[in-house]
């Protein structure tokens, strides 16, 4: 049986709005195990990030966590104190963000910044936080690491500050990983190098990573496991070939068919209709039925329950359930 | 396709970098180095390549709305760098750009009607105000907007729908080159193929031209006829889409498109080919610009620039590529 690092159960988290509080996150369910890669994907606006900043208890004002349950390393972090949550941070779970440069403080050498976060987990001598520091830079890839110790932030490229933010969240050996479109900002072959770096450091450390992404090219990269998410819901979830290569869901089809690279000159892209609804449009069923082509009379108005459609494979859907129904009954004649 | 509608020959962009109190220029960024490329009459021209290569400058001073120091760019026979400032101002007309960030190129205070009628009114297209909002209620039915959303402001769209308005303000002077500037960048993979059927349906009805200026190559191979790749201010190869994307030829190009992540489950196979950053464009490397990062590299490379030696239907500036052999 692998061991659980995360554990998270009926995640809601909401913001004030108009009309009441709106979920952003609503009633969101999953588990990472030791050593695994799972993937949250979906489009802007999904809820993927909160939910990442929901777990480290960072969900920025008015927004706050209104119902669940999450389990880090074995405690629960919604029942900590806010100076036990300061100690989870880090050295339970690190986390890393798009834009290094907004995480990093630019009026400080990123080497002492490194310097801080190891002595706020550890008590370890100045010297000692400095030939770590210098040990991380040389890990993950920074050249010269010893001269960059006392660079400036802005004398950094996109690349190397994402090196250095990796760094820091590495220093006091996190048990998992959150990293938040880690590769964003960067250019491709950049991207590619920091992909690289943490696919290895993964390998290497055994933690486990919760990786954000609107990108499926990333998710086959480095994910064991997939969950994709729509208006704030999960939509689906299953083992990464079983997400790119049989996706059930509708959503997660035509995501996956619109996607340019598979596309050629003259041959027309797969489109989704519309747009995603805003919060005050959601109504009490699945969310994508305005937009799906799939969609039943009941879809508007019922809730769709996760339904296991493979090994570790579930899917949120009314038309896919009624697929089911309809094979079972075929294998019954 | 016939013969190009826009032929670009030499142009150069360099920015000063000034220094001190004087503010004397100690030195330039090679933005645009050198550039030379078509674009198809009813085709596109893929311009790619990452940040800081250049290739938004090329576009920009295309339009000069930056000034390039040299070259040349024959539109209609005419060379638009030459022109009088009047006469450019008249040609801006038949070329238009539509940028990444639709929320930055909108007025937040104009009705959208107001934003495209502006464009028209300068140019005289319509005979009065009564036909020109006509004009822009077919547009935008053409982009697939509502007509009466005309009467809103720009917060009220999302992003996917501000970046239909733009295309089809740009469409409101019924220009012949529209220059997309990362114009599906920003957007979320489901509106972004949307947005890029747009573009090819408004292509062949139109017969318009687009030079395609983008970071991202998989939204190249759905559009673009020939592409040009672009590194440290430069055209490193230049060709035929399909034949790049099937035997690039430059050793940048090939780790390009190494680097960009596949989705087919049974392909995982990014591994970063090019190493480290790329160099400032304020010094450039000497002899080949890549040399510092390439995988391929040898000796010749770091002493000697290389031209753009011809490849199948193209071009690539890559000693491999010299035809009098690679020792030169």
């Amino acid at each position: 049986m692998s061991e659980r690092v995360l554990t998270v159960e009926g995640l809601a988290t909401a913001f004030p709005g108009p009309a009441g509080p709106v979920r952003v996150v609503d009633d969101v369910s999953f588990h990472v195990d030791r050593g695994e890669v799972l993937a949250l994907v979906g489009e802007s606006g999904c809820g993927k990030s909160m939910t990442a900043f929901s777990l480290l208890r960072l969900v920025p004002r008015p927004g706050r966590i209104v119902a669940g349950r999450i389990e880090l390393a074995g405690r629960d972090v919604l029942a900590l104190p806010v100076t036990e949550m300061r100690a989870v941070r880090g050295r339970e779970a690190a986390m890393i963000f798009q834009e290094p440069m907004t995480s990093l403080n630019p009026v400080q050498t990123v080497g002492v910044q490194v310097v801080e976060a190891i002595r706020l987990h550890e008590r370890i001598g100045a010297d000692a936080a400095r030939r770590r520091t210098v040990e991380l830079f040389e890990r993950v890839g920074i050249p010269d690491p010893g001269a960059r110790f006392d660079a400036w932030p802005h004398q950094l490229s996109g690349g190397m500050k994402q090196r250095v933010m990796i760094a820091m969240a590495l220093c006091s050996r996190p048990k998992l990983l959150v990293a938040d479109e880690p590769t964003t900002a960067l250019d491709v072959t950049i991207q590619a190098q920091i992909l690289d770096l943490l696919r290895e450091i993964q390998r290497e450390t055994g933690m486990s990573i919760l990786l954000i992404t609107h990108d499926l090219g990333i998710v086959n990269e480095l994910a064991d496991r997939v969950a994709v998410m729509y208006a704030a819901r999960f939509v689906e979830e299953g083992s990464r070939t079983a997400i790119l290569g049989a996706a059930r869901h509708p959503y997660s089809q035509g995501l996956l068919r619109s996607i340019p690279a598979r596309a050629r000159r003259g041959v027309r892209l797969a489109e989704i209709g519309g747009t995603v609804p805003p919060p005050e449009d959601w109504g009490p069923g699945c969310r994508f039925a305005g937009r799906c082509e799939r969609v039943l009379d009941h879809c508007a108005a019922e809730r769709p329950g996760a339904l296991r459609v493979g090994e570790g494979h579930q899917v949120c859907c009314h038309a896919v359930a009624r697929d089911l129904a309809a094979a079972t009954r075929e294998a019954a004649r | 396709m016939s013969g190009p509608l826009l032929r670009v020959e030499g142009l150069r962009t360099w920015f000063p970098i000034k220094r001190g109190l004087l503010q004397r220029t100690v030195g330039h960024v090679r933005a645009v180095d050198d550039v030379s490329f078509e674009v198809p009459v009813g085709g596109t021209l893929a311009l790619v390549g990452e940040s800081g290569c250049g290739k938004t400058t090329v576009g920009l001073s295309l339009l000069r709305l930056v000034e390039p120091q040299a070259g040349h760019a024959w539109f209609d026979g005419e060379d638009l760098l030459a022109l009088p400032e009047e006469a450019m101002r008249e040609r801006r007309k038949a070329i238009q750009i539509v940028f990444q960030d639709p929320m930055a190129s909108l007025d937040p205070r104009m009705r959208i009607r107001d934003a495209l009628v502006e464009g028209m009114q300068s140019f005289g297209v319509g005979a009065d105000e009564a036909e020109r909002t006509e004009r822009v209620a077919a547009l935008l039915a053409r982009v697939q907007l509502d007509p009466d959303s005309m009467w809103r402001y720009p917060h009220e769209f999302s992003g996917g729908q501000r970046q239909r308005i733009c295309i089809a303000r740009a469409l409101s002077v019924e220009p012949r080159l529209i220059v997309c500037d990362e114009s599906v960048s920003a957007l979320d993979v489901s509106i972004q193929s949307q947005i890029l059927n747009l573009l090819s349906d408004l292509q062949d009805e139109r017969g318009l031209s687009y030079l395609f200026i983008t970071h991202d190559l998989s939204v190249v191979r759905y559009l673009a006829d020939r592409v040009a790749v672009m590194y440290l201010g430069q055209i490193v190869e230049e060709g035929e889409a399909e034949r790049i994307f099937a035997e690039p030829a430059h050793p940048y190009t090939r780790g390009l498109l190494a680097a960009v992540p596949s989705v087919d489950p049974a392909v995982r196979r990014v591994t970063a080919q090019v190493r480290g950053d790329v160099p400032s464009p304020s010094r450039p490397p000497s002899g080949c610009r890549f040399h510092t990062r390439c995988p391929e590299v040898f000796e010749r490379c770091s002493r000697e620039a290389p031209a753009l030696y011809p490849v199948a239907d193209g071009q690539a500036r890559c000693f491999l590529r010299d035809p009098a052999g690679q020792a030169g």
